[in-house]
Protein backbone atom coordinates (compact mmCIF):
# COMPACT_ATOMS: atom_id res chain seq x y z
CA UNK A 1 0.00 0.00 0.00
CA UNK A 2 1.03 3.57 -0.56
CA UNK A 3 0.82 5.99 2.34
CA UNK A 4 0.90 9.77 1.91
CA UNK A 5 1.18 12.02 4.94
CA UNK A 6 0.61 15.76 4.76
CA UNK A 7 2.01 17.78 7.66
CA UNK A 8 1.21 21.45 8.26
CA UNK A 9 1.67 23.89 11.11
CA UNK A 10 -1.56 24.18 13.10
CA UNK A 11 -3.82 27.14 12.25
CA UNK A 12 -2.88 29.08 15.40
CA UNK A 13 0.86 28.71 14.80
CA UNK A 14 2.48 31.46 12.77
CA UNK A 15 3.83 30.03 9.50
CA UNK A 16 6.55 32.52 8.64
CA UNK A 17 7.55 30.59 5.54
CA UNK A 18 3.98 30.68 4.27
CA UNK A 19 3.84 34.39 4.99
CA UNK A 20 7.04 35.03 3.01
CA UNK A 21 5.76 32.98 0.07
CA UNK A 22 2.48 34.87 0.18
CA UNK A 23 4.28 38.20 0.04
CA UNK A 24 6.37 36.97 -2.89
CA UNK A 25 3.21 35.93 -4.74
CA UNK A 26 1.72 39.35 -4.08
CA UNK A 27 4.92 40.86 -5.46
CA UNK A 28 4.45 38.86 -8.66
CA UNK A 29 1.01 40.35 -9.08
CA UNK A 30 -1.21 37.65 -7.57
CA UNK A 31 -2.88 40.01 -5.14
CA UNK A 32 -5.80 37.68 -4.52
CA UNK A 33 -3.66 35.12 -2.70
CA UNK A 34 -4.13 34.76 1.05
CA UNK A 35 -3.64 32.19 3.80
CA UNK A 36 -0.54 30.52 2.31
CA UNK A 37 0.74 27.62 4.43
CA UNK A 38 3.91 25.70 3.62
CA UNK A 39 3.90 22.10 4.75
CA UNK A 40 5.56 18.85 3.83
CA UNK A 41 4.49 15.61 2.22
CA UNK A 42 5.93 12.25 3.21
CA UNK A 43 5.28 9.20 1.01
CA UNK A 44 6.14 5.59 1.60
CA UNK A 45 5.13 2.03 0.82
CA UNK A 46 3.68 -0.04 3.59
CA UNK A 47 3.34 -3.81 3.71
CA UNK A 48 -0.17 -5.21 4.32
CA UNK A 49 -3.54 -5.08 2.59
CA UNK A 50 -5.93 -3.78 5.25
CA UNK A 51 -6.48 -0.07 4.61
CA UNK A 52 -8.03 0.66 8.02
CA UNK A 53 -5.19 -1.04 9.89
CA UNK A 54 -2.64 0.75 7.70
CA UNK A 55 -4.24 4.11 8.40
CA UNK A 56 -4.13 3.49 12.15
CA UNK A 57 -0.49 2.48 11.87
CA UNK A 58 0.44 5.58 9.85
CA UNK A 59 -1.35 7.80 12.38
CA UNK A 60 0.72 6.21 15.15
CA UNK A 61 3.86 7.01 13.09
CA UNK A 62 2.69 10.62 12.81
CA UNK A 63 2.14 10.95 16.55
CA UNK A 64 5.50 9.39 17.32
CA UNK A 65 7.77 10.91 14.68
CA UNK A 66 6.39 12.32 11.44
CA UNK A 67 4.61 15.27 13.04
CA UNK A 68 5.18 17.26 16.21
CA UNK A 69 1.62 17.57 17.43
CA UNK A 70 2.52 20.49 19.69
CA UNK A 71 2.77 22.65 16.57
CA UNK A 72 1.69 20.54 13.60
CA UNK A 73 -1.41 18.75 12.37
CA UNK A 74 -1.40 15.96 9.81
CA UNK A 75 -3.63 14.27 7.25
CA UNK A 76 -3.13 10.66 6.16
CA UNK A 77 -4.04 9.08 2.81
CA UNK A 78 -3.70 5.34 2.37
CA UNK A 79 -4.37 3.65 -0.97
CA UNK B 1 32.30 16.31 39.74
CA UNK B 2 31.43 14.60 36.48
CA UNK B 3 29.69 15.88 33.40
CA UNK B 4 28.73 14.18 30.15
CA UNK B 5 28.30 15.87 26.79
CA UNK B 6 26.19 13.90 24.33
CA UNK B 7 27.54 13.89 20.78
CA UNK B 8 25.00 13.45 18.00
CA UNK B 9 25.95 13.25 14.33
CA UNK B 10 25.87 16.94 13.37
CA UNK B 11 26.46 18.36 16.85
CA UNK B 12 28.97 21.18 16.49
CA UNK B 13 29.19 22.71 19.95
CA UNK B 14 30.13 19.49 21.73
CA UNK B 15 33.81 20.45 22.05
CA UNK B 16 32.85 23.99 23.08
CA UNK B 17 30.69 22.56 25.87
CA UNK B 18 33.48 20.29 27.08
CA UNK B 19 36.00 23.12 27.23
CA UNK B 20 33.48 25.52 28.78
CA UNK B 21 32.57 23.07 31.54
CA UNK B 22 36.18 22.07 32.22
CA UNK B 23 37.45 25.64 32.41
CA UNK B 24 34.56 27.06 34.38
CA UNK B 25 34.11 24.22 36.88
CA UNK B 26 37.15 21.93 36.73
CA UNK B 27 34.76 18.98 36.35
CA UNK B 28 35.75 15.89 34.42
CA UNK B 29 33.84 15.79 31.14
CA UNK B 30 33.12 12.63 29.17
CA UNK B 31 31.93 12.71 25.58
CA UNK B 32 29.11 10.22 25.04
CA UNK B 33 28.22 9.06 21.52
CA UNK B 34 24.51 9.14 20.69
CA UNK B 35 24.55 5.43 19.86
CA UNK B 36 25.71 4.47 23.35
CA UNK B 37 23.20 3.03 25.75
CA UNK B 38 24.97 3.90 28.99
CA UNK B 39 26.10 7.12 30.67
CA UNK B 40 29.26 7.33 32.79
CA UNK B 41 28.67 6.20 36.38
CA UNK B 42 27.86 8.95 38.84
CA UNK B 43 27.34 11.66 36.26
CA UNK B 44 26.26 14.98 37.87
CA UNK B 45 25.45 16.97 34.75
CA UNK B 46 24.32 15.97 31.25
CA UNK B 47 24.63 18.47 28.41
CA UNK B 48 22.97 18.19 25.01
CA UNK B 49 25.01 20.58 22.87
CA UNK B 50 24.13 22.88 20.00
CA UNK B 51 24.52 22.10 16.34
CA UNK B 52 22.49 20.49 13.61
CA UNK B 53 21.93 16.93 14.82
CA UNK B 54 20.99 14.65 11.92
CA UNK B 55 21.20 17.67 9.62
CA UNK B 56 17.96 19.03 11.14
CA UNK B 57 16.16 16.40 9.04
CA UNK B 58 12.37 16.29 9.42
CA UNK B 59 12.40 18.83 12.30
CA UNK B 60 15.23 20.21 14.42
CA UNK B 61 15.98 17.64 17.10
CA UNK B 62 13.33 15.13 15.96
CA UNK B 63 15.72 12.35 15.01
CA UNK B 64 18.14 12.97 17.87
CA UNK B 65 15.26 12.68 20.35
CA UNK B 66 14.97 9.04 19.27
CA UNK B 67 18.70 8.26 19.54
CA UNK B 68 19.60 5.19 21.62
CA UNK B 69 21.31 7.31 24.30
CA UNK B 70 18.17 9.35 24.93
CA UNK B 71 16.59 6.49 26.87
CA UNK B 72 19.42 6.80 29.39
CA UNK B 73 19.27 10.59 29.39
CA UNK B 74 15.56 10.44 30.13
CA UNK B 75 16.07 7.88 32.92
CA UNK B 76 18.86 9.98 34.48
CA UNK B 77 16.72 13.12 34.31
CA UNK B 78 13.89 11.24 35.98
CA UNK B 79 16.32 10.31 38.77
CA UNK B 80 16.97 14.02 39.19
CA UNK B 81 20.30 14.45 37.37
CA UNK B 82 20.81 18.03 36.15
CA UNK B 83 20.28 18.05 32.37
CA UNK B 84 20.88 21.03 30.10
CA UNK B 85 19.97 21.33 26.43
CA UNK B 86 21.60 24.25 24.67
CA UNK B 87 20.18 25.51 21.36
CA UNK B 88 19.78 22.31 19.30
CA UNK B 89 19.87 20.52 22.67
CA UNK B 90 16.81 22.56 23.74
CA UNK B 91 15.05 21.52 20.53
CA UNK B 92 15.93 17.88 21.25
CA UNK B 93 14.53 18.08 24.80
CA UNK B 94 11.25 19.50 23.44
CA UNK B 95 11.05 16.85 20.73
CA UNK B 96 11.72 14.19 23.36
CA UNK B 97 8.82 15.53 25.43
CA UNK B 98 11.19 16.28 28.32
CA UNK B 99 10.31 19.98 28.11
CA UNK B 100 7.01 21.53 26.99
CA UNK B 101 6.59 23.53 23.79
CA UNK B 102 8.55 23.59 20.56
CA UNK B 103 11.00 25.83 18.71
CA UNK B 104 9.68 27.34 15.47
CA UNK B 105 11.38 29.07 12.57
CA UNK B 106 12.51 32.55 13.60
CA UNK B 107 9.84 35.17 13.04
CA UNK B 108 11.91 37.10 10.50
CA UNK B 109 13.16 33.88 8.81
CA UNK B 110 16.74 34.90 9.60
CA UNK B 111 19.49 32.97 11.31
CA UNK B 112 20.35 35.17 14.27
CA UNK B 113 23.91 35.12 15.56
CA UNK B 114 24.76 37.77 18.11
CA UNK B 115 25.27 38.67 21.72
CA UNK B 116 22.01 39.03 23.63
CA UNK B 117 21.07 40.47 26.99
CA UNK B 118 18.79 38.31 29.06
CA UNK B 119 16.65 38.89 32.10
CA UNK B 120 17.21 36.24 34.76
CA UNK B 121 13.52 35.62 35.31
CA UNK B 122 14.05 32.99 37.98
CA UNK B 123 17.34 32.93 39.90
CA UNK B 124 16.09 30.24 42.26
CA UNK B 125 16.67 27.25 40.01
CA UNK B 126 19.65 24.94 40.38
CA UNK B 127 20.98 26.34 37.11
CA UNK B 128 20.66 30.01 37.95
CA UNK B 129 21.34 30.18 41.70
CA UNK B 130 24.75 31.71 40.95
CA UNK B 131 23.06 34.71 39.33
CA UNK B 132 21.29 35.65 42.58
CA UNK B 133 21.12 39.41 42.91
CA UNK B 134 21.70 39.91 39.19
CA UNK B 135 18.84 40.78 36.93
CA UNK B 136 20.69 40.70 33.65
CA UNK B 137 23.20 38.43 31.97
CA UNK B 138 24.81 38.40 28.53
CA UNK B 139 25.09 35.28 26.38
CA UNK B 140 25.27 34.61 22.64
CA UNK B 141 22.54 33.23 20.39
CA UNK B 142 23.07 31.39 17.12
CA UNK B 143 19.82 29.96 15.80
CA UNK B 144 17.44 29.82 12.85
CA UNK B 145 14.73 28.02 14.76
CA UNK B 146 14.77 29.53 18.21
CA UNK B 147 11.26 30.91 18.28
CA UNK B 148 9.78 29.28 21.37
CA UNK B 149 6.14 28.32 21.02
CA UNK B 150 3.68 26.78 23.44
CA UNK B 151 -0.09 27.12 23.68
CA UNK B 152 -1.51 29.75 26.05
CA UNK B 153 -2.37 27.39 28.94
CA UNK B 154 1.17 25.99 28.84
CA UNK B 155 2.68 29.49 28.78
CA UNK B 156 0.48 30.49 31.71
CA UNK B 157 1.61 27.44 33.64
CA UNK B 158 5.29 28.04 32.85
CA UNK B 159 4.94 31.64 33.96
CA UNK B 160 2.97 30.80 37.10
CA UNK B 161 5.30 28.04 38.22
CA UNK B 162 8.47 30.08 37.67
CA UNK B 163 9.60 27.73 34.91
CA UNK B 164 10.59 30.60 32.62
CA UNK B 165 14.22 31.04 33.62
CA UNK B 166 15.61 33.47 31.02
CA UNK B 167 13.86 36.04 28.87
CA UNK B 168 15.28 38.13 26.02
CA UNK B 169 15.39 41.84 26.77
CA UNK B 170 15.25 42.44 23.02
CA UNK B 171 13.52 39.41 21.49
CA UNK B 172 15.63 38.34 18.47
CA UNK B 173 13.43 35.56 17.07
CA UNK B 174 9.80 36.13 18.01
CA UNK B 175 9.73 33.75 20.99
CA UNK B 176 6.43 33.65 22.89
CA UNK B 177 6.68 35.93 25.92
CA UNK B 178 10.34 36.48 25.11
CA UNK B 179 11.26 33.03 26.40
CA UNK B 180 14.97 32.21 26.08
CA UNK B 181 15.12 29.37 28.59
CA UNK B 182 12.76 27.14 30.60
CA UNK B 183 12.99 24.35 33.16
CA UNK B 184 10.75 21.32 33.61
CA UNK B 185 8.29 21.13 36.51
CA UNK B 186 10.84 19.30 38.67
CA UNK B 187 13.46 21.96 37.96
CA UNK B 188 16.29 19.63 36.92
CA UNK B 189 15.98 19.89 33.13
CA UNK B 190 16.88 23.21 31.50
CA UNK B 191 16.47 24.18 27.87
CA UNK B 192 18.21 27.38 26.85
CA UNK B 193 18.47 28.86 23.36
CA UNK B 194 21.45 31.22 23.94
CA UNK B 195 24.83 29.54 24.43
CA UNK B 196 26.48 29.62 27.87
CA UNK B 197 29.25 27.63 26.15
CA UNK B 198 30.04 30.65 23.99
CA UNK B 199 30.27 33.06 26.90
CA UNK B 200 32.36 31.54 29.65
CA UNK B 201 35.44 33.81 29.66
CA UNK B 202 35.76 37.61 29.38
CA UNK B 203 37.75 37.14 26.14
CA UNK B 204 34.54 35.80 24.57
CA UNK B 205 32.71 39.02 25.38
CA UNK B 206 31.03 37.67 28.49
CA UNK B 207 31.81 35.17 31.22
CA UNK B 208 28.20 34.88 32.39
CA UNK B 209 27.80 31.40 30.92
CA UNK B 210 30.37 29.98 33.34
CA UNK B 211 28.02 30.72 36.25
CA UNK B 212 25.35 28.49 34.74
CA UNK B 213 27.69 25.47 34.62
CA UNK B 214 29.03 26.28 38.10
CA UNK B 215 25.50 26.50 39.53
CA UNK B 216 24.41 23.26 37.86
CA UNK B 217 27.35 21.34 39.31
CA UNK B 218 27.22 23.03 42.72
CA UNK B 219 23.64 21.78 43.04
CA UNK B 220 24.56 18.16 42.30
Amino acid sequence: MKAIVHVFLKPGVLDVQGKAVEQALHGLGWGGVSGVRVGRTIEFDLAGADAAAAEAEVKAMCDKLLANTVIESYRVEVA
Amino acid sequence: MKAAVIVFPGSNCDRDCKVAIERSTGAHVDMVWHGDTALPDGVDLIVLPGGFSYGDYLRCGAMAALSPVMGEVRAAAERGVATVGICNGFQILCEAGMLPGALLRNEKLKYVCKQVDLEVTNAQTRFTAGYAGRRQVTLTVGNGEGNFFADEPTLERLEGEGQIVFRYLDNPNGSSRGVAGIVNAKGNVLGVMPHPDRAFEPELGSADGAILFQSALASA
